[in-house]
């Protein structure tokens, strides 16, 4: 109805009207957006129609829905920008649910617009009709159907505000064809953040809590930062108050999956990463501090391991700008919610100003020094068999000074390159974290080599994972991004394989990937450079060669395939029950509920 | 856990500071009952919105009940019991504050006394003594007859939850045949109103 009433109206006053599509694009225009990743179909014909039509936007031809969306992730966590998709109605859109939901566990902010059956067809079962609103609303922020052309940009400018502000994610604006061919007039983007009626998410602290977490950090003794995505997503700002807050503090930090490069790996301070496979040093830091300073990190199972027996000496400072992140697993002394990058800059503030005498540290280094020497990260390279964190360490060493951006897929190489790339700059590190999506990386690692085209960009992947996506090297091929697919092959999922080992009887069930491709026939295949290497005294010379290869390169490494990765603290156990090595391994069986969690 | 209190307002929370909840309260393990009031954008969806998010994080709801009572302003109220421990109350409410389309989300348990009422619609098959017996009870809880024929009579009975739990029960050995019921609508007591604020 509505939609007819402006079409007459259109007819009265054509200079005021554009089609559908175009104010689309218009409002992508308005937003900034340079590159949509997307994959066409009957139900976004027309959008494409003009996308043909304009110079301004470019569209990267993605091989698959899925691939669309992890690629603007990599777009997005590398820029620090909105990440943009395009997908058809149907198939499209159900495809880009994977990528959609990992977004949304890594609060990475995301716009994906979605074509649909014209709006009187919606509810008939049409032909690639499905309710793209209901499959997406428990994995989106929001989303959002748009039954009026009149509506458009307002829409498209409300999901982008949305994606981008607060606790960043993805947003979905479904557009029925019959929308994107209507006419409608063009409104420009939200002028403030606040002129939304209902969502204002709040950034400034509360001044009384941050003079209460700062009143809580003079008088610590035994004080440990936790970091997380959350800084990252803040932005330059939250990191450069990260860095001066712990300059200031001299206090030590460690940080999930997700934070890592919001401070520099190369420094005193940095404990390295915390959970499941962090170091000793920063689980037993986090397990026997007096104070933990969580910014930006959500206490997530991966983390805090099992939860009763989780740092039970501490008190706790968390901010965060997402309300339903505080209490939620882990009660917490203050509160504070807010910006990362706003609460760390008033604890800076606070900081200097505050003259209470303070405690030494000096006990609690020498502690976290003892822990350090226990030099958990350690293996053996000897022997003819390449050892998988040998690989993916010599490759960060070789490739540290071009300031890489290392991408990876899920499993045991991305916990190794986790543990063995140390960051030194924020937005460097792409991985799946809260959703661990295999065939996550190498569109990952395309989205950020079109953001980047110059910067060298490595997906570390195993070769399970590799296959999941890699029909994205043709996507590579065509838009000449120049990604590395750097595949760790130990011929196993291998860190399934180490769960069977650990929890069910060595009974390698369905693990074991055989069938597998020959990688370098395979990249040949897309027109990429391949290259293979089993030889350790090989190693470091292939690394280079596939740096200096100009375009897209698959280096197939063969790896020990026996390997475990460590530490690890078994589910259900504390971060005092840390597994160090095989050996440990068999004398700390994991049994009873541990065994029922994921 | 044991079993499910209800929650006095007395006991609400003295904030040290906005959105802060004592410690001791959050890691108080019993179970309680608290009603919760959003008002929300009447859009499509935002009844699946709500209760998506409930069934998808496993909260447990008691009764859920929407209305639109501002057509001007297109917005609609909808009324929430939900038991818990003091944190899952917490996270329920923070939970529902993140949809985009609710403008607030106020828990009418810790906010002080509140009015929480429900309607049920209560059919009796009963001849002879039963009659008399049901029409007495009626009287007793100020039900109303709303439909009536030599076999049967339609109740319609208003209260707090437990004064409708109480009716239907002492139905059930009557002839009860049949209950329906609204869920609860549930209003602070007092002169402060949420819709005056909220624009
Ligand atoms: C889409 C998807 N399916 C299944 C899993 C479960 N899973 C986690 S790690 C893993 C094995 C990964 O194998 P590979 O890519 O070879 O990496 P490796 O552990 O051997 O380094 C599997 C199957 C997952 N994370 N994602
Ligand atoms: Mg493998």
């Amino acid at each position: 109805m509505a939609a007819r009433a402006a079409a007459l109206k259109a007819e009265d006053h054509p200079e005021e009207f554009m089609s559908g599509a175009r104010l689309i694009l218009k409002a992508l225009e308005d937003q900034g957006v340079e590159v949509v990743f997307g994959y066409p179909g009957g139900a976004v014909l027309p959008i494409y129609d003009e996308l043909f039509k304009q110079n301004r936007i470019r569209h990267i031809l993605v091989r698959h829905e899925q691939a669309a969306v992890h690629a603007a992730e990599g777009y997005a966590r590398s820029t620090g920008k909105v990440g943009c998709v395009l997908v058809t109605s149907g198939p499209g859109a159900t495809n880009a649910v994977t990528g959609l939901t990992d977004a949304l566990m890594d609060s990475t902010p995301i716009v994906c617009l979605t074509g649909q059956v014209p709006t009187h067809l919606i509810g008939n079962d049409a032909f690639q009709e499905a309710d793209t609103i209901g499959i997406t609303r428990p994995c989106t922020k929001h989303n959002y159907l748009v039954r009026d052309a009149e509506q458009l940009a307002r829409v498209i400018h409300e999901a982008f505000h949305v994606a981008r502000t607060g606790r960043p994610g993805p947003v979905v604006v479904d557009i029925p064809k019959d929308v994107s061919m209507g006419q409608g007039r063009y409104a420009p983007p939200l002028q403030s953040a606040s002129a939304h009626k209902t969502y204002r998410p709040r950034t400034a602290p509360d001044p009384r809590a941050i003079r209460e977490a700062v009143a809580l950090m003079a008088r610590a003794k035994r004080p440990v930062f936790y970091t997380g995505g959350g800084v990252i997503n803040s932005g330059a700002r939250a990191v450069a108050a990260l860095r001066e807050l712990l300059a200031l503090t001299g206090f030590p930090i460690t940080s999930t999956l997700m934070g890592l490069g919001a401070y520099p790996a190369d420094q005193d301070q940095w404990l390295g990463m915390v959970g499941m496979h962090g170091t000793f040093e920063a689980n037993l830091a986090m397990h026997g501090c007096d104070l933990m300073i969580a910014v930006g990190a959500r206490f997530d199972d991966r983390v805090t391991g099992n939860l009763a027996l989780f740092s039970p000496g501490s008190r706790k400072i968390h901010i965060d700008i997402d309300p339903s992140s505080i209490n939620k697993n882990v009660v917490v002394d203050v509160p504070v919610v807010a910006d990362c990058g706003e609460a760390l800059e008033a604890l800076v503030a606070a900081w200097k100003a505050e003259t209470a005498p303070r405690p030494g540290l000096a006990a609690w280094w020498r502690q976290v020094a003892e822990w350090r020497g226990r030099d958990c990260l350690h293996y053996e390279q000897k022997g003819p068999v390449i050892k998988p964190q040998h690989a993916i360490q010599r490759l960060f060493e070789i490739a540290k000074d071009r300031d890489p951006f290392i991408c990876t897929e899920v499993g045991q190489h991305q916990m190794w390159a986790a543990q063995f790339c140390g960051f030194t700059r924020a937005n460097r590190w792409i991985t799946s974290g809260g959703l661990g999506t295999m065939g996550f990386g190498l569109p990952a690692a395309i989205g950020a080599q079109i953001a980047h085209p110059d910067a060298l960009v490595i997906d570390i992947a195993g070769e399970a994972s590799a296959l999941m996506n890699i029909q994205e090297l043709s996507t590579a091929v065509q838009h000449k991004a120049a990604v590395k697919l750097f595949i760790i092959n130990n011929q196993y999922m291998g860190m399934v394989r180490q769960w069977q080992e650990m929890l069910h009887g060595a009974r390698y069930a369905h693990s074991y990937t055989e069938a597998l491709p020959d990688f370098v026939k395979l990249a040949e295949a897309f027109g990429c450079a391949g290259l293979r290497v089993s030889d350790p005294a090989r190693l470091d010379g292939t690394i280079r060669e596939m740096l200096e290869i100009p375009g897209p390169v698959v280096c197939e490494v063969a790896v020990d395939p026996a390997e475990n990765c460590f530490p690890m603290i078994p589910s259900g156990k504390a971060h005092n029950e840390m597994i160090l090595s095989a050996q440990d391994a068999a004398a700390k069986r994991i049994t009873g509920e541990g065994l029922a969690l994921v | 856990m044991g079993e499910t209190r209800m929650a006095k307002f007395e006991e609400a929370p003295h904030s040290i500071y906005e959105g802060m909840v004592p410690v001791a309260r959050l890691k108080d393990g019993h179970v309680y009952r608290h009603v919760i009031s959003l008002l929300v954008d009447n859009e499509a969806g935002v009844l699946a919105r709500v209760s998506g998010m409930i069934s998808g994080r496993g909260y447990n709801i008691e009764s859920l009940t929407v209305a639109e009572i501002d057509r001007d302003r297109q917005l609609s109220r909808i009324n929430i019991a939900t038991s818990g421990t003091r944190q899952v109350i917490e996270q329920v409410k923070a939970q529902l504050g993140r949809l985009v389309p609710v403008h607030e989300v106020r828990d009418l348990t810790d906010e002080g006394p509140c009015v929480a009422r429900e309607l049920a619609l209560v059919k009796v098959a009963c001849v002879g003594e039963s009659r008399a017996e049901a029409l007495k009870c009626c009287e007793i809880f100020r039900a109303s007859v709303v439909d009536s024929t030599p076999q049967s009579f339609v109740f319609e009975v208003i209260g707090d939850t437990a004064k409708v739990d109480a009716f239907i029960d002492l139905m059930r050995p009557l002839g009860l045949v049949e209950v329906s019921r609204t869920g609860i609508a549930a209003i602070a007591r007092g002169a402060a109103g949420f819709l005056k604020d909220s624009n």
